[in-house]
């Protein structure tokens, strides 16, 4: 049984294929990695799940609800949560407050509730708080929770983004390059808490990500999309040893894959 | 930790400068007494500017919400305060309504016009909005003039000041008064919509809209809040106007008074409430204090705005206090 399915996804930008017929899916309660060359339009994909961009033909769905048509908001509201591939946290806002916004989609208090600091208005400040509080812990940062978030280390601002993404409570997490940028002991803690976030909190895990050591290491299925063309998918093993992801790999970059 | 800036709030640097409730009640009193003398001090003309002032705090506080906050470029805010008058001038000349009874319609009705207006051009980019915001102001403007009910060019004139539990409001020190009260109301409002889910919100949009969708804001709806927010203050500011003066006309709502009341939000600094009311209050009180200098005043206040502007471009107040 899958949680998320795409079948026959096509996105073009002014005339150019970026995605061609695209079937794609994640089973429940996997690490799924997706990769392939820069270009592959790894990332046009993730923005077409979490409905950023909207594809020309095929379906998406989670878990049989199509969300081909929605919103990213609306996508988020369903159960995807995502990161961004260049960290993109609240500027001059606190890590706090960074991760009390995924809570957003999931509370109502509105202008109202706020003048009159309604009763049930300051038990939801509370809980948005609470929860904002356990992600954060959850990452690993259990201090400089009222820091401007943008002044935080690199790797801290990484953890910060997925606490952020888990504060949305989502059954599908897409992370979108986890580990670039990341020293190698930064590596370890990554994997450490994506299987962390798999485990405990039952959340599906769906990455892009070019070290492909990680992905080996991690994924406990890997698709390979070259051109916009789905090409290869499978375990991390049977990749390792298909000729056309080779091929794909050492026509663009030579040392891309070690294999 | 003191090598990371801390955010800067909507109170700017005082909450660092007043940080135990001490020195915050202390800092509360010392405002509402010189708010409660002031009339005594400055006489029946400064009683007028100072009342002038507190409108435009209150307009400002309300601007602030939908540019200092939300981040919308607004050129068009007098509308909503003309909404707020000419309901208060017409249903109670008209039909006779009592003001506490045109007050919430005039409330509604601006609400009303936020949501026409806001709902299609809330998906553009901040630039069109701008423009859309700017034929508003100017569409409201010029029904004013043109039609039959809303007096035309000369306005409407006889309106009557309300009563309030048998208190008639009605002279001047009267209402400055009322104006104090609506200020601060202006200010609690605005303080704790600051600090909710909603005011959030507002700050997550402003500073990156696709961020804020993928953790689940609907962009459209919570600009949106921001615009209606904004109508609210306005409206009120300009029931109340209408009932203080007692006459109205298209002049008083003109692009020129959008335009100083967006100056005070950007000359006090966007976002933050003391910088917001000082804004207003140096946009009121500049041109009256320079006075003297007769036909040059409006070159000097040019001036200075063009060095605050220069020196400041966060706006005059501090983001946060240098220790």
């Amino acid at each position: 049984m899958s949680l998320l399915d795409l079948k026959g996804v096509s996105l073009s930008f002014a005339g150019s294929k970026v995605l061609d017929a695209v079937d794609f899916s994640v089973p429940a309660g996997r690490i799924v990695s997706l990769i392939g060359p820069n270009g592959a339009g790894k990332t046009s994909l993730f923005n077409c799940i979490t409905g950023f961009y909207k594809p020309q033909q095929g379906s998406i769905s989670l878990d049989g609800t199509e969300t081909l048509r929605m919103k990213p908001h609306q996508v988020t509201q369903l159960g995807i949560a995502r990161t961004f591939q260049n960290v993109r946290l609240f500027r001059e806002m606190t890590v706090l407050e960074n991760v009390m916004s995924g809570q957003h989609s999931r509370t109502r208090a509105g202008i109202i509730d706020a003048i009159l600091r309604l009763p049930s208005q300051r038990r939801e400040e509370a809980e948005i708080r609470r929860i904002a509080e356990e992600c954060l812990s959850f990452v690993g940062i259990t201090e400089g929770w009222e820091r401007e978030a943008t002044t935080l280390p690199y790797g801290w601002q990484r953890r910060v983004e997925i606490a952020r993404a888990l504060a949305t409570t989502p059954r599908l997490l897409l992370l979108d390059e986890p580990a670039a940028g990341l020293t190698s002991g930064e590596k370890e803690e990554l994997i450490e808490l994506i299987r962390r976030i798999r485990n405990e909190r039952d959340i599906c895990i769906l990455l892009i990500e070019h070290d492909t050591g990680l992905v080996m290491r991690l994924s406990e299925r890997v698709s390979v999309l070259d051109h916009g063309v789905m090409i290869a998918e499978g375990t991390p093993k049977e990749i390792q040893s298909n000729q056309q992801v080779i091929e794909a790999y050492l026509g663009v970059e030579e040392d891309a894959l070690d294999l | 930790m003191a090598q990371f800036p801390e955010r800067p709030s909507a109170w700017g640097g005082l909450a660092t400068l007043l940080d135990t409730p001490q020195k915050r009640y202390a800092a509360i009193a010392v405002i509402l007494v010189a708010m409660a003398v002031a009339p005594y001090i400055f006489g029946s003309y400064g009683t007028v500017i100072l009342t002038n002032a507190l409108l435009y705090v209150l307009l400002a506080l309300g601007l602030n919400i939908v540019v200092g906050y939300a981040g919308l470029l607004d050129l068009g805010f007098a509308a909503f305060f003309a909404v707020g008058a000419y309901t208060v001038g017409i249903t109670t000349l008209h039909f006779g309504l009592n003001f506490w009874l045109a007050l919430p319609l005039a409330v509604l009705l601006a609400i009303v016009a936020g949501v026409v207006i806001g709902a299609p051009t809330l998906r553009l980019r901040s630039d069109y909005l701008a423009i859309v915001t700017l034929g508003f102001g100017e569409i409201v403007r010029i029904t004013a003039r043109n039609l039959r009910e809303t007096g035309g060019a000369s306005g409407l004139i006889g309106i009557d000041s309300p009563w309030l539990f048998g208190w008639h409001i009605r002279t001047p020190l009267d209402f400055y008064y009322v104006f104090c009260v609506l200020a601060i109301i202006g200010v609690i409002a605005s303080v704790r919509l600051a600090n909710s889910r909603l005011g959030r919100a507002w700050l997550y949009v402003r500073h990156d809209e696709d961020a804020a969708e993928a953790m689940g804001i609907n962009r459209v709806k919570v600009k949106l809040a921001a615009y209606v927010v904004g109508a609210i203050y306005g409206s009120i500011g300009g029931a109340f106007f209408a009932a203080n003066l007692g006459a109205i006309s298209p002049e008083s709502f003109s692009f020129r008074q959008s335009v100083l009341i967006l100056m005070a939000v950007i000359l006090g600094g966007m976002g933050k409430i003391p910088g917001v009311i000082l804004g207003a209050f140096i946009v009121i009180l500049a041109p009256e204090l320079l006075r003297d200098f007769g036909d040059l005043r409006l070159l000097i206040f040019a001036v200075g705005l063009l060095l605050i502007m220069l020196f400041r471009p966060s706006g005059i107040w501090p983001a946060r206090s240098k220790r």
